[in-house]
């Protein structure tokens, strides 16, 4: 209804010098382009290349890492080409994936007490990020705000930048996305699990760091965990897969303490169940995608 | 068998060959910064070029061995001693049981490594021994070592040393002014014509802003083509969505004070990337202390994969 489905043109290919092919899907942000980038992403893996030693979907873009003593260049992206023809034809643009609920306590005050010490020299010194955030986008309220923030899902476009950091597309028609400028000059701390925002894309900080994201709140629970203690992470010390879709549930200070017992305790486990994400469908009507979708997860 | 760590230097810490295949969830590579250093000092004391060292950076750790040892210490010139008398880098120690190491100032350089024959047996986590210490990841709990610390040594596995001493003609040198080879490409078209040969043709000084992810070099600033910003790029002409970033990548937020990615580089981020330092020269950049004057050389992949193989060459004259 909102827009029709984006035709991407061909990706640009081109060298991060004699380790790294880059693919450039598009210039743009876009579900089609991250879309095509994690499908490429999937079947390169799945070919199984020798030499080929990390395979790194972004939003809108392809990072391959690759051996050039095993792979030559000019033979890795012949077969990288490939695949971008076999996801050019495909009939189906579906991914199997799962939805999860991420509870966030928002405006919480640890948040506002990291948003206070970095004022100084922010677009919007006198108030608060979220503040700053309803106004950018014409909103009447910081609770408008954060409405809109938790009411439709996120598609996990990338992981990374640093362990396990997720950056996250909303599943909405282009008007609707939300946009927030970055920090004019980079925070040199944010708190671990900050849910974070930056040009049209949410975070949560996987571990304590710099950052340039303005801050809203803070997520209940672990995404990061090394040392792997409770049972989301027996597989995996890091949480998010690219393609992953969350729903954020926003939780009052009762329910963030309640969640910190269950983690404390080892006993949390993520609300999350298998879904079916539909390109077309989301492009085309995202509201009754994401109406079938969330009635997965509510029907756990 | 271990270390005691009387002192634990200015950030040393546990690294090895790398840590490869999770990039692509934001985990670096990791590992000596100056590979080729790294690897000598293993191959003095009869380890694999898979062992652990420890890695120093300035000024460098004091602690006393449990048992006998045997270390190498290579990379950065620096005043080596043993309970207090200088001994010789670039060759094979033997240490007693209780004997003291500690390390005096740094005539060039920046990093430093100490080899034992076994190894630091830290716990393999991800396939590497190597400390990401953003994540709280690998090493010694993790972490940079502190003092109090007590550093396991594994047992000798290695088939017996490889060389006593390394030869001067082998060691790298640390030098005050170094080209780097380059590959321009990534979004390298972003950058004006001019903004490109300020790239290749200054000297660029690399700043005190230089640690493990990533150094930052100052000079002349470099012009970005204006245009309108695709959606979800950002505001300023160096912006970019959000994508991968190369290990070596250079980027240029606001047209300022180039930054060279380096081994435990964030894996991805929203600032275009105009040319990447190519493997071989890595270590180059590693070896380079602040005030080192920089010309980054570009070169064609062709140029790039023949470095590569000289790179290789070398490391086989050791390993021979």
């Amino acid at each position: 209804m909102s827009h029709a489905p984006q035709h991407l043109e061909a990706a640009r290919y081109t060298w991060g010098g004699d380790e790294f092919l880059f693919v450039e899907i598009s210039e743009s942000m876009s579900l089609a382009a991250n879309f095509k980038a994690n499908a490429m992403a999937a079947r390169l893996a799945a070919r199984a290349i020798d030499g080929v030693v990390d395979i790194c979907p972004a939003n809108a873009s392809l990072l391959v890492r690759f051996d050039p003593d095993t792979v030559p260049p000019d033979e890795l992206e012949s077969l990288v080409r490939e695949v971008e023809e076999e996801v050019a034809h495909l009939s189906e643009q579906t991914l199997e994936t799962r939805i999860i609920e991420i509870p966030v306590w928002y405006d919480d005050p640890y948040t506002r007490e990291t948003g206070a010490r970095f004022r100084k020299g922010h677009q919007r010194p006198e108030g608060t990020d979220l503040d700053f955030a309803a106004e950018e986008n014409g909103l009447s309220s910081p609770q408008e705000f954060i409405r809109k923030h938790h009411e439709s899902p996120w598609l996990v476009s990338m992981v990374g930048f640093v362990a396990g950091l997720p950056f996250m597309f909303q599943i909405v028609p282009h008007e609707d996305q939300l946009e927030v400028p970055k920090y004019l000059s980079p925070r040199t701390d944010t708190p671990p699990l900050t849910v974070g925002h930056g040009g049209c894309f949410a975070c949560i900080y996987s571990v304590r760091g710099a950052g340039g994201y303005q801050m809203f709140g803070i997520a209940a629970a672990p995404i990061f965990d090394p040392a792997q203690k409770l049972a989301d992470f027996s597989d995996f010390m890091i949480f998010f897969r690219p393609g992953d879709i969350v729903k954020f549930k926003p939780i009052d200070e009762d329910e963030y303490t309640a969640i910190q017992a269950e983690v404390e305790a080892g006993t949390f486990t993520y609300r999350q169940t298998p879904v079916t994400f539909d390109l077309q469908k989301a492009l085309t009507d995202p509201s009754a995608h994401n109406r079938d979708i969330l009635e997965k997860l509510n029907g756990i | 068998m271990a270390f005691d760590i009387l002192e634990p230097g200015l950030a040393t810490s546990v690294q090895d060959r790398g840590r490869f295949g999770y990039y692509n969830v934001g985990i670096p590579q990791g590992g000596a910064m100056d590979q080729l250093s790294a690897s000598m000092a293993n191959a003095l004391v009869g380890n694999t070029a898979d062992d652990a060292v420890l890695e120093c950076a300035y000024l460098g750790p004091r602690f006393t061995t449990d048992t006998d040892a045997v270390i190498a210490v290579t990379g950065a010139p620096v005043e080596v001693r043993v309970n207090g008398t200088p001994v010789d880098e670039w060759s094979r120690l033997s240490l007693a049981a209780g004997d003291e190491v500690s390390f005096g100032m740094l005539s060039g350089g920046t990093r430093y490594y100490i080899a034992v024959q076994g190894g630091i047996d830290v716990p393999v986590v991800l396939g590497s021994r190597s400390t990401y210490t953003l994540g709280a990841l690998g090493g010694f709990q993790g972490r940079a070592l502190k003092a109090g610390d007590t550093v396991p040594v594994g047992a000798p596995s290695g088939s017996g040393p490889a060389m006593d001493v390394i030869p001067e003609n082998l060691r790298p040198v640390h030098a005050k002014e170094v080209t780097v080879r380059i590959l321009p490409g990534l979004y390298d078209h972003r950058l004006t014509a001019e903004g490109m040969e300020t790239l290749v043709s200054a000297a660029w000084k690399l700043t005190p802003v230089a640690d493990r992810m990533g150094l930052r070099y100052s000079g002349p600033d470099l012009e970005w083509k204006p245009r309108i910003q695709p959606f979800g790029a950002g505001s300023d002409p160096s912006n970019i969505v959000d994508a991968g970033y190369a290990i070596g990548s250079i980027q240029v937020p606001g047209g300022k004070e180039p930054i060279v990615l380096h081994r435990d580089a964030v894996s991805g981020g929203g600032y275009a990337m105009v040319a990447t330092v190519i493997s071989a020269d890595m270590d180059v950049v590693a070896r380079s202390a602040p005030g080192t004057l920089t010309h980054f050389e570009p070169v064609t992949m062709e140029q790039a994969l023949a470095a590569r193989a000289d790179a290789a060459e070398v490391r086989r004259a050791v390993w021979a």
